[in-house]
């Protein structure tokens, strides 16, 4: 476990590095690929749900202290990013051959949704058309980004044995 | 996974609310820079390559075209230079006061941009603070033109906002139309601004015209930026029977997407500085 959290922090502080010096120039068709938000997802999908959280709020932590921006702002979005998507991957993604790629598409276009949100909420300016139309773009672009990081991300953090997964998800309404 | 989400929104919280986190933003922030910085330079022959490649594609129309705009330059600039000393002894002779001009009153600080503006965020890191003697509204530059304003000082870095941030304001002229003075504003996109409270009374602005930062009205609302740095150009005019104002879009000379280094201005005198919220754009 501490190896892999170990695992987890290097690449989340390398590719938050990348994203910065690399991925936030480049805007084609007004999109941005999230290279953080894609290497989450991937270590959420494959360590599961209070994994993907802790490595969530250590990512946004990072990203808010190099972006010097309100901190706890993008480690709220990330956290539940990884949450859910840990919570996904325990559930009924296991083994899905599209599971990366759903959860990319889904939790890029939502947490889109939830820093428009959050910035209007916190009364900062928040333009939405000039976001959102970028929005479907910076999906394509983070599917694109999902296949070689899924992939490495498998290699580095195996999938979780058969015995540690969760077997029984109760409704409680 | 509830306590992070808790300990999330109390960071939040503590973070616009107070100034508690700045320090411990401004410590992580030194101990990340040496990486940011390194990262950059990795990144860096990348970018080159991938710009060289963009290049190549509009390489010889915009070779054409620079000559073209070389020739004209020339000729305007001999112009130019006659007048300036025209003008400089004009001033002697009338013991011409005015406000802080650039870069006569100004030290410049020179800066890496670390970090890219966003949609939502139309802000940048530079790799220079306080320690190099830069303070909260200090004016940022490069050599296009006007960049935006630092809004967030810490001991090695700054956070700079730009003009294409809504909440900047930057008080601003047509360089033709003298009586064109308005307020630069942030227009829809993230690069598009708009040259507001121009009335519908004053000399018709046209598309081109070289907008610049007019300065300060009067000696008691001094403005944030001296007068003559260089904005943008007028990319359209347009005017409605139902609206007071002119409709005037910028393009800025800047692109703020590829922002690599900075100039912070830094006033030469040791004036007493107006708190932020006494002085406007």
């Amino acid at each position: 476990m501490i190896l892999h959290a170990v695992k987890a922090a290097v690449l989340l502080f390398v590719a938050v590095l990348v994203q910065v010096a690399f991925f936030d120039v480049y805007t084609p068709l007004g999109g941005r690929a999230d290279l953080v938000l894609v290497l989450l997802i991937s270590i959420a999908l494959l360590r599961g749900s209070i994994f993907g959280a802790l490595a969530g709020f250590y990512a946004g932590f990072l990203v808010d202290t190099v972006n010097l921006g309100a901190l706890g702002f993008t480690s709220l979005l990330l956290t539940l990013a990884g949450f859910w998507t840990g919570r996904y991957g325990e559930t009924t993604a296991r083994d899905r051959f599209h599971a990366p790629y759903v959860s990319v598409a889904v939790i890029t276009a939502l947490y889109g949704v939830g820093t428009l949100a959050l910035d209007f909420f916190l009364g900062e300016p928040a333009p939405a058309g000039t976001y959102l139309s970028g929005l479907p773009a910076t999906v394509l672009l983070n599917l694109i980004l999902i296949w070689p990081v899924y992939a490495l991300t498998r290699r580095i953090f195996p999938p979780v044995d058969a015995s540690d997964r969760v077997h029984e998800v109760r409704l409680l309404a | 996974m509830v306590g992070l989400v808790v300990l999330s929104l109390g960071l939040l919280t503590v973070s616009f609310r107070s100034t508690a986190l700045d320090p411990v933003e401004g410590y992580s922030a030194s101990v990340l820079r040496p990486f940011e910085i390194a990262a950059n330079r990795v990144a860096h022959p990348f970018r080159d390559a991938a710009s060289w490649t963009h290049g190549l594609f509009s390489a010889k129309s915009d070779n054409r075209k620079l000559r073209a705009e070389n020739a004209e330059l020339q000729r305007e600039n001999a112009l130019l230079k006659g007048a300036r000393e025209e003008n400089f002894q004009l001033h002697k002779l009338l013991n011409y006061a005015q406000g802080p001009t650039w870069p006569k009153d100004f030290g410049e600080v020179g800066a890496r941009v670390l970090t890219s503006p966003n949609p939502l965020d139309q802000s940048v890191t530079i790799s220079a603070g306080r320690n190099q003697g830069i303070a909260l509204d200090d004016v940022v530059v490069t050599n296009e033109g006007l960049v935006g304003t630092v809004s967030k000082v810490f001991a090695t870095e700054s956070r700079v906002t730009l003009i294409t941030d809504p909440t900047s304001n930057v008080r601003a002229v047509d360089v033709k139309n003298p009586a064109a003075i308005g307020l630069l504003d942030h227009a829809a996109g993230s690069s598009a601004l708009v040259l507001d409270r121009v009335g519908k009374d004053v000399p018709p602005v046209n598309a081109d015209d070289t907008i610049i930062t007019a300065g300060s009205p009067t000696a008691g609302l001094p403005s944030l930026f001296p007068r003559g740095i260089l904005i943008g150009f007028v990319s359209s005019v347009g005017q409605s029977d139902t609206d007071v104002f002119k409709d005037i879009q910028v393009q800025p000379f800047v692109d703020f997407s590829s922002l690599q280094s900075v100039l912070v201005l830094v006033p030469k005198a040791t004036v007493e500085r107006a708190s932020p919220s006494a002085r406007h754009g």
